[in-house]
């Protein structure tokens, strides 16, 4: 059995590449996948806090690499799901500590006991991104339904197709329905007109999001939030199950109270 | 074809790296039996010289088989007599040179062309073309485009959606207005100069119209 190796990237910054990797990384491990995420982002690191694992860290990604620890010694579990795992990354230290090759040499070192490895990728085009770039095996690029975040995916886009570490697939995460409707965001077909790449996921904005990042608590392991539905409906397209795009409407109060007295939940 | 050979093509094509960037390489490799994996390998080495692996060409079976089996080209297509004659002989009156770019081009991708440049695929915005002449874009345009960079008024841009961040031609620049309706092909060229966008219509039409 060997991983799937997954680099979350964006360019732009604040789209979402740690919450996503941070909430698909806990759907799958919740599915009984084995699964390490890896944060790339070194001297910004973000992915333990999201995790709630800020306070386990001994070792980091760049002690991996300078051989200053064994790998599983940087592995911090999770101890909401079973097989989840993050190697942190160093926050004294800059992209430079990391160079590519060694992103190789430590996803190859994990492909042998885990089903996924996820990659978050620091924000950006520089040397973080070609860390994140180099050991992938498929690309899932996060954007945001606004011009300035489908600009820089397009860019991305571009970069790893020239490195042929395409076809990337994107996720549209932060979709306000209402916004949408009256005409004032992108629309999911207004930003696949301009990337033409496969969707993998709509993910719609909830502040649920927020809180649960700071808590440390992935939204994707709540099954009240329909947040969580849109993360876990991609882990499951990941495990390469046909799951259908769920509809971003809020229902309406009829339609809940129809749902409640079925017995159902409101959400 | 052994490592040394591999080795020397690089290097060859390494020194000329700006030259050979983007460019589309056939290889003949004569007798020499190539595995698959020799020739992904090489491929994978052209591809971070930016340059695509396009044909191999061999008389050994186990190679055609090989280049086969990654999707490369094993033989070119025949190019009739008089269009190969054509292309070596000085071109006709009237017929100028153009670069053609079969791709769409996303944002941060830039062409530098001294003469023309043909796309067939969309220019998203934050990609650029630079043309020494005129620019015709089968797709949307959506980018910054400059024809006639080098200064000749006479060049022209066109596109099926003629939507540009910028638009250039010669030493004046325009943006685009705000479109209404669905988009139209459009042609843009210098009259009176200013930069003007057409709706572009067949002449027989044109004539009828007027």
């Amino acid at each position: 059995m060997a991983a799937k190796v997954i680099t979350v990237t964006s360019g732009k910054g604040g789209v979402g590449k740690t919450t996503t990797v941070a909430n698909l990384a806990a759907a799958l491990a919740a599915e009984g996948q084995r699964v390490v995420c890896i944060d790339l982002d070194i001297g910004l690191r973000n992915l333990d806090v999201v995790l709630g694992l800020e306070n386990r860290i001994v070792y980091d990604l760049v002690h991996v690499v300078e051989g200053s620890c064994r790998l599983r010694q940087a592995m911090i579990k999770d101890k909401r799901v079973p097989e989840l795992y993050l190697i942190p990354a160093a926050q004294t230290r800059d992209k430079s500590a990391v160079t590519p090759e060694d992103m190789v040499r430590v996803c190859n070192e994990l492909r042998a006991d885990f089903d996924f490895v996820f990659l978050d990728c620091p924000a950006g085009i520089e040397a973080g991104f070609r860390n994140a770039l180099a050991p992938s095996d498929m690309v899932l690029v996060v954007t945001n339904p606004e011009v300035a975040a489908v600009r820089d995916a397009d860019r991305i886009i571009g970069l790893v197709e020239a490195e042929q570490k395409g076809p990337a697939q994107l996720i549209l995460n932060r979709v306000r329905y209402a916004m949408v409707e009256r005409g004032e965001m992108l629309s999911t077909e207004d930003v696949l007109d301009i990337l033409a790449i496969d969707l993998i996921g709509v993910v719609p904005e909830d502040p649920a999001v927020i809180t649960a990042g700071n808590l440390g608590s992935p939204a994707s392991l709540d099954k009240e939030l329909l947040v969580g539905q849109a993360y876990r409906d991609i882990a499951a397209r990941l495990l390469g199950r046909d799951v259908p795009f769920m509809s971003l409407k809020p229902k309406t109060w009829y339609q809940k109270l129809g749902t409640f007295l079925n017995g159902g939940d409101t959400k | 074809m052994g490592r040394s050979g591999a080795g020397a093509v690089r290097a060859h094509v390494q020194e000329e790296d700006q030259f050979f960037r983007g460019a589309r390489i056939i290889l003949q490799v004569g007798k020499r039996e190539l595995k698959a994996a020799d020739l992904g390998r090489l491929r994978d080495k052209f591809g971070d010289l930016e340059i695509t692996l396009a044909a191999v060409l061999s008389e050994a079976r186990l190679t055609q088989q090989a280049a086969k089996a990654l999707g490369l080209k094993t033989q070119l297509a025949k190019t009739p007599a008089h269009v190969a004659a054509a292309a070596v002989a000085k071109l006709e009156p009237g017929l100028t040179m153009a670069a053609l770019m079969q791709q769409t081009l996303r944002s941060g991708r830039t062409i530098n062309h001294a003469g023309h440049v043909v796309v067939i695929g969309d220019v998203n915005p934050g990609a650029e073309i630079l043309a020494g002449g005129s620019v015709v874009v089968w797709g949307r345009l959506y980018g910054v485009v400059h024809a006639g960079a080098a200064g000749d008024a006479e060049a022209m841009v066109c596109a099926l959606d003629l939507s540009p961040q910028q638009l250039r031609i010669g030493k004046l620049i325009t943006t685009s207005p705000v479109r209404r309706g669905q988009p139209e092909p459009e042609m843009a060229h210098i009259r009176d100069g200013q930069i003007v966008a057409e709706r572009w219509v067949p002449k027989d039409k044109f004539k009828r119209l007027t």
